[in-house]
């Protein structure tokens, strides 16, 4: 995984919901390409077109609150999007969006101050956030041990490929 | 060193780590399902996973309820690839006209269990707490790992402890206690949280109405809504089981993180406003306002009782002409419950459509899309923005006697008022 990403904001509020994030009645698919141009589509019309390869979305408090839809963070993903940052997380988005490889970060205090359209930094690997526009760095919340792990190596679908394989050599 | 609450009881039971709060626990599951939506994801990162046999298919299930009976080909091309999976596993499949809405059909199968570990592919898996089970929604991928290894981990949740004081009227049901609830938390005031549901009161609210409750407990954020199995779930888990299991408890010197009361003696009929779970009002004090559908029915209230409420304010009565009433029982059983009392051909003399078991309209799927500027009362658990249909639409959250009420007054009305 790219441990540094660059890109342009794109800024929302509190409770941002999967139905927005993609809405249901684009679910009879799972692809990414055919989910991204729904993406944010029943808030943000201008998303979808204007997103480039690398933005990161910033957005305050019970990111991905609703469905348990996989489909949220593949259509983000798929849309481009090459981080989030918030101030929370709803429990399933934040499993959901570890499992399909899409990197988050916890960091309220940047989410207070980080402006529509400035250009961040973030350095996955140190933890930090960095606005180039206004010029500050933050630091975002550490996750736990296990889930560190998890990512570092490579996500759910090899974890649990490395513990089938462990099995059948028990056998 | 202190006592368990219900969520680190059930956790400890199924777990070698220890389950204090935060921890994060590997957990045996007891059972495993997912929907037409977000199985074929599950199937296809099964594959990835280079699994080849489920855990245990008397364990595992596969259930086709959002967008089946099948809404269009696109639907249809997924709802295959679930059924064909299913019978390759030999896992729990139902078809269409004798399954019904998930977390309707899989309690009253005997799948949800007293003290068990439930993982669903959907986010209203906690429905499953009515039971007494630690029932959670989780992803697509979660829960294919589930399938193949039988496990999963679990942050051990804190504890938010509800107490209801007193006794609900009878015009006021489930839904009305866990949108106070809502309403007082807001719609992450339980985030990562096990909700745990008190008061002597609730041993007067039928299953139905508990479960409609445990439903929405992720309407707060929380990971689940718990109640302790009393008599009445012993008994129905007793005579619909499908395994064996053990009833868990909260020990009584558990630490809870937070703490609310609700004064049921008070409570008022209540709906949510646009455009979030947590806006919540008593029904009298919308004034007029007008609306063009109304939906009874889905995982949250399309179950007898919700029925029964329904019918008892509409039989003789008729719907407002400017609206359209949709009633979609969840289950079979429920449909045909309905059918032999009659009620069905009640709700169409007053002017209701009746179908066929499907979550429907609940998601914006179909059989009951909205319009642009159109407003409608719904059963359901999410009033998010075009959650329904049209990103411009409206949905107000509402119980059943609630929701029957504004269908004859042609606006937000309060049951009281017929």
């Amino acid at each position: 995984m790219q441990t540094t990403l660059t890109g342009k904001v794109w800024k929302y509020g509190d409770n941002v919901d999967t139905d927005v994030i993609i809405p249901a009645r684009y679910l009879s698919t799972s692809v990414p390409a055919e989910l991204a141009p729904h993406c944010m589509e029943d808030i943000d019309e201008s998303f979808a077109k204007g997103v480039r390869k690398g933005d990161i979305i910033v957005a305050g408090n019970n990111f991905g609150c609703g469905s348990s839809r996989e489909h949220a963070p593949i259509a983000i993903a798929g849309a481009g999007v090459s981080c989030i940052i918030a101030a929370s997380y709803a429990r399933i988005f934040f499993r959901n969006a570890i499992n399909v490889g899409l990197p988050i970060l916890e960091c309220p205090d940047a989410v207070g101050e980080i402006g529509g359209g400035d250009a961040v930094e973030v350095d996955l690997e140190k933890g930090t956030v960095t606005d180039k526009t206004l010029g500050k760095t933050w630091t975002a919340r550490p996750f736990p041990a296990f889930l560190r792990d998890l990512i570092a190596s490579g996500g759910m679908v090899p974890w649990v490929r490395r513990q089938l394989e462990t099995r059948g050599a028990g056998a | 060193m202190s006592g368990f609450t219900m969520a680190e009881a059930i956790i400890a039971a199924h777990s070698k780590d220890p389950a204090a709060p935060g921890n994060i626990c590997g957990v045996r599951v007891d059972f495993a399902f997912a929907n037409d939506i977000t199985a074929p994801p599950s199937i296809k990162e099964f594959g990835n996973m280079g699994a080849k046999k489920v855990f245990d298919p008397a364990r595992c299930a596969v259930l086709l309820d959002h967008f089946s009976p099948n809404k269009d080909i696109a639907s249809a091309e997924q709802a295959k690839i679930s059924r064909e999976f299913a019978r390759e596993q030999n896992l729990l499949f139902w078809e269409v006209g004798r399954v019904g809405v998930e977390h309707a059909f899989l309690p009253e199968q005997g799948y949800i269990l007293p003290g068990e570990i439930i993982l669903g592919a959907d986010s209203h898996t906690c429905t499953g707490g009515a039971l007494g089970a630690l029932a959670t929604g989780v992803g697509s991928t979660d829960l294919a790992a589930t399938w193949a290894l039988g496990t999963t981990w679990l942050r051990v949740p804190e504890t938010c402890r509800v107490d209801f004081e007193g006794n609900p009227s009878p015009w006021v049901g489930g839904k009305d206690l866990i949108l106070a609830v809502i309403g007082k938390l807001g719609v992450e005031g339980a985030r990562y949280m096990a909700l745990e549901f008190h008061g002597e009161g609730l041993s007067k609210l039928p299953l139905d109405g508990r479960m409609t409750m445990a439903n929405m407990a992720v309407e707060a954020g929380g990971k689940a809504g718990l109640f302790l199995p009393d008599e009445t779930v012993l008994d129905y888990a007793k005579a619909r089981g499908k395994r064996q299991y053990s009833a868990i408890f909260p020990d009584r010197d558990a630490v809870y993180a937070k703490r609310i009361a609700i004064d049921l003696d008070a409570l008022d009929p209540v709906v949510a406003l646009p455009h979030l779970p947590e806006n919540v009002r008593p029904a009298k004090e919308c004034g007029d306002m007008p609306i063009d559908q109304v939906f009874i029915g889905s995982c949250t209230n399309g179950r007898m009782t919700d029925i029964e409420q329904a019918v008892k304010i509409l039989k003789g009565r008729k719907v407002h002409d400017r609206v359209r009433l949709i009633v979609i029982p969840a289950s079979y059983e429920v449909y045909n419950a309905a059918l032999e009392r009659g009620y069905i051909r009640d709700l169409t003399e007053a002017g209701a459509v009746v179908c066929t078991p499907t979550c429907g309209p609940c998601l914006g799927g179909y059989m009951g899309i909205l319009a642009a500027g159109e407003r409608c009362v719904s059963t359901s658990n999410r009033n998010f923005v075009g959650r329904m249909g049209s990103p411009k639409s409206e949905v107000i959250l509402a119980g059943p006697m609630v929701a029957a009420a504004s269908a004859i007054f042609g606006r937000v009305a309060d049951p009281r008022e017929v």
